[in-house]
């Protein structure tokens, strides 16, 4: 169930668990999954998937106004051997094959881009060193679609690492083959005014393991959507998130973990802390298990950590089930303030005030770092936790 | 010579949007060295003078002074009173999620100490405290009194006593929760910082049982949010015999 403790004013963690025979999580939407923006209204705001965002924030990317200018980001392959790196046309048979934009944002994204990046790893290759994307925003506003495929029984850790200032609305595809195992960091690192609406689809092959960790510090509105689906059984999606939400920025993280395949494991983890004057962190969390998924084996967690007044929190983990055949089905949502006792305590040791913040946020984030599995990106988060309650302290 | 000089001490606390007057006038002199037994019922007070001595923010002075070696505590924050020599051993010590024990302990050091101590003797130094008070060592990767029994998170606290070398340590019930072997192993603790002289002990308590492994110089009965009788370790034995029963009512009509 969902637990509840200590909440903020003003900030929400509604839950359920339903048990339906027709899904709310498709019904809500405002339209079918669709890869042209023509398909989708123009949201109002008031629709359940835009109910949170501000669209006035948005750079007209929802509306059909924002328009790509030329040098909008530019992306950086670095690939170590036995990584095919591609740039193709909108005519390339991989595009779209991980998932179908399902809101008008990721549409939108799809009909405008010119080019796409595709990044192949041959089957059973075994990378040991990371694929690095880096996307770096050079003022303007761009259309992205990034392609990530590996063959069966290949390895490979990509970090994305998003940065500058930039418009973007994107689609990545995760194609995971059979036995695959795919580990991507997608670290959101943008410039304060920095727009960014993304989705991502992860289609995990048969006995493949699918690793995300998105860690969102910078922007102004940061929106992604990671969607989970299987290919075949035995698949397994780990899906960690961390953000870092300041004043007067937006960060919405709204995922989707559809089980369609029997004997598949999902394990959704996202934790943030909230600091300033309308820092606002919207987390949704829908799982669907559906009919023929038996054996499915669930859980997602969102816990928030909330530092000063005047942040907000909207937590909503939603879970349907199908089916009663299997294995464990969970989550839970709690957002809490800063816990005063704690601070007493440390500092009743003769620990400095902003020192025993740090540690409190730190443990808060440290157990989610460690699985990360990515060593760099692990001292760069610490170091950017750090820098961040610094400035808050400052 | 360290001196804790509390001079009547009024405290309140906001609760249900009323001020609420709980300590009514304490007076206390601590010396190093000494051991003073503060005893008293539920609800009279005790907890609230060690809070306010460490000064948790819940708690207002509305009147009175605290001096520690001449310096005025109540001017210090939470974490200037204990680097300046005021350690609290609390009656209910806070989980805090994601903070290891040995970081902790590190880290608090550091504070108290102003260094950092050198690594290879301060591992030694906790894994020996930890042995003596029979702690496992594999407490120091857990995270700070997270799932601790009542009992293991009052050898925590007392590891932190030992650890710290306070100049004046209060001991809010520290014997509560505890059985008998734990309480033999917890008191031991206290007796081997108490043994070094350098420190005052405040020792609160509601039972006498812990009487019987530290023995106190002065015992006090506290009580109505203020000490009613003084003496030497004999009123703990009067204590033991009668109760507190004349005293609460004493303490209600003055
Ligand atoms: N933070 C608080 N808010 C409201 N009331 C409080 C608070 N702290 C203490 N009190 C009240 O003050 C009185 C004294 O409490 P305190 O905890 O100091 O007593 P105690 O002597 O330590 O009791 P015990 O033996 O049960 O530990 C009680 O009536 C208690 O309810
Ligand atoms: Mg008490």
């Amino acid at each position: 169930m969902a637990e509840a403790q200590n909440i903020p004013v003003g900030s929400t963690t509604a839950g359920s668990i339903a048990v339906a025979a027709e899904s709310t999580v498709v019904s809500r939407m405002s339209a079918p999954p669709s890869f042209d923006v023509a398909d989708f209204p123009v949201p109002h705001g008031r629709e359940e998937e835009w109910r949170f965002t501000p669209l006035e924030r948005l750079r007209g990317l929802h509306d059909g106004t924002a328009v790509a200018n030329g040098d909008g980001v530019k992306v950086d392959v670095q690939a170590p051997e036995g990584v095919t790196v591609e740039t193709v046309g909108r005519g390339d048979a991989r595009l779209g094959k991980a998932g179908t934009p399902v809101d008008r944002i990721a549409a939108q994204a799809y009909s405008a881009f010119e080019k796409a990046s595709v990044v192949t790893v041959a089957k059973e290759t075994v990378l040991t060193e990371p694929i690095r994307i880096a996307v770096h925003g050079q003022g303007g506003t761009a259309f992205g679609h990034q392609v990530i495929e590996l063959g069966a029984f290949a390895e490979a850790v990509v970090v994305i690492d998003h940065t500058g200032d930039a418009v973007l609305a994107a689609n990545v595809d995760y194609i995971l083959g059979d036995g695959a195992k795919l580990t991507v960091v997608s670290v959101q690192d943008w410039d304060d005014k920095a727009v960014h609406v993304a989705q991502h689809n992860a289609l995990v092959g048969r006995d493949a393991s699918f690793k995300s960790v998105v860690v969102t510090f910078g922007g102004d509105v940061v929106r992604l959507h990671p969607r989970v689906e299987y290919a075949g059984p035995g698949g397994e999606a780990e899906l960690f998130g961390l953000y870092f939400t300041d004043a007067g920025q937006h960060q919405e993280h709204r995922l989707l973990v559809t089980h369609n395949t029997p004997h598949c494991k999902s394990n959704v983890v996202y934790k943030g802390a909230l600091q300033g004057d309308n820092a606002h962190a919207v987390w949704i969390g829908d799982v669907l298990i559906e009919a023929r998924a038996e054996g499915t084996d669930t859980y997602e967690m969102n816990r928030n950590l909330v530092l000063t007044d005047g942040a907000r929190v909207d937590s909503v983990p939603n879970l349907e089930i199908e089916t009663g055949e299997i294995v464990g089905a969970g989550h839970a949502s709690a957002t809490g303030r800063f816990d005063d006792e704690q601070l007493f305590y440390l500092m009743a040791r003769g620990i400095p005030e902003h020192e025993a913040r740090r540690l409190v946020v730190r443990g808060f984030f440290a157990e989610l770092v460690q699985q990360i599995g990515v060593a760099d990106i692990e001292e760069r988060l610490l170091a950017k936790i750090e820098e961040e309650l610094e400035a808050s302290v400052a | 010579m360290a001196t804790l000089e509390i001079r009547d001490l009024h405290v309140t606390v906001e609760a249900d949007n009323a001020t609420k007057e709980i300590l009514k006038g304490v007076d206390l002199t601590v010396k190093q060295g000494e051991t003073h037994a503060i005893m008293g019922p539920n609800g009279s007070g005790k907890s609230t003078l060690a809070y306010s001595l460490a000064g948790h923010p819940k708690y207002t002075i509305t009147s009175g002074t605290v001096l520690l070696d001449g310096e005025d505590v109540l001017e210090m924050s939470v974490d200037e009173r204990a680097r300046a020599g005021l350690f609290l051993a609390m009656q209910y010590p806070v989980e805090v999620p994601g903070v290891s024990v040995s970081n902790f302990l590190r880290t608090s050091a550091t504070a108290v100490r102003g260094e950092a101590p050198k690594l290879r003797t301060w591992v030694k130094e906790v894994k020996e405290a930890m042995e003596r008070l029979n702690m496992d060592p594999s407490f120091a990767e857990r995270n700070v009194n997270e799932g601790f029994s009542g009992g293991e998170k009052k050898r925590h606290e007392i590891l932190q006593l030992e650890l710290l070398k306070p100049k004046v340590a209060i001991l809010d019930e520290t014997d509560s929760g505890l059985d008998v072997d734990a309480l033999r192993i917890v008191s031991e603790g206290v007796n081997r910082v108490r043994e070094t002289g350098e420190v005052g002990t405040l020792l609160i308590t509601h039972y006498t049982r812990i009487l019987r492994y530290i023995k106190p110089d002065h015992v006090h009965v506290f009580a109505g949010g203020r000490i009613v009788e003084s003496g030497g370790p004999e009123l703990a034995d009067k204590l033991e015999n009668e109760g507190y029963e004349s005293y609460v009512k004493g303490g209600a009509s003055a």
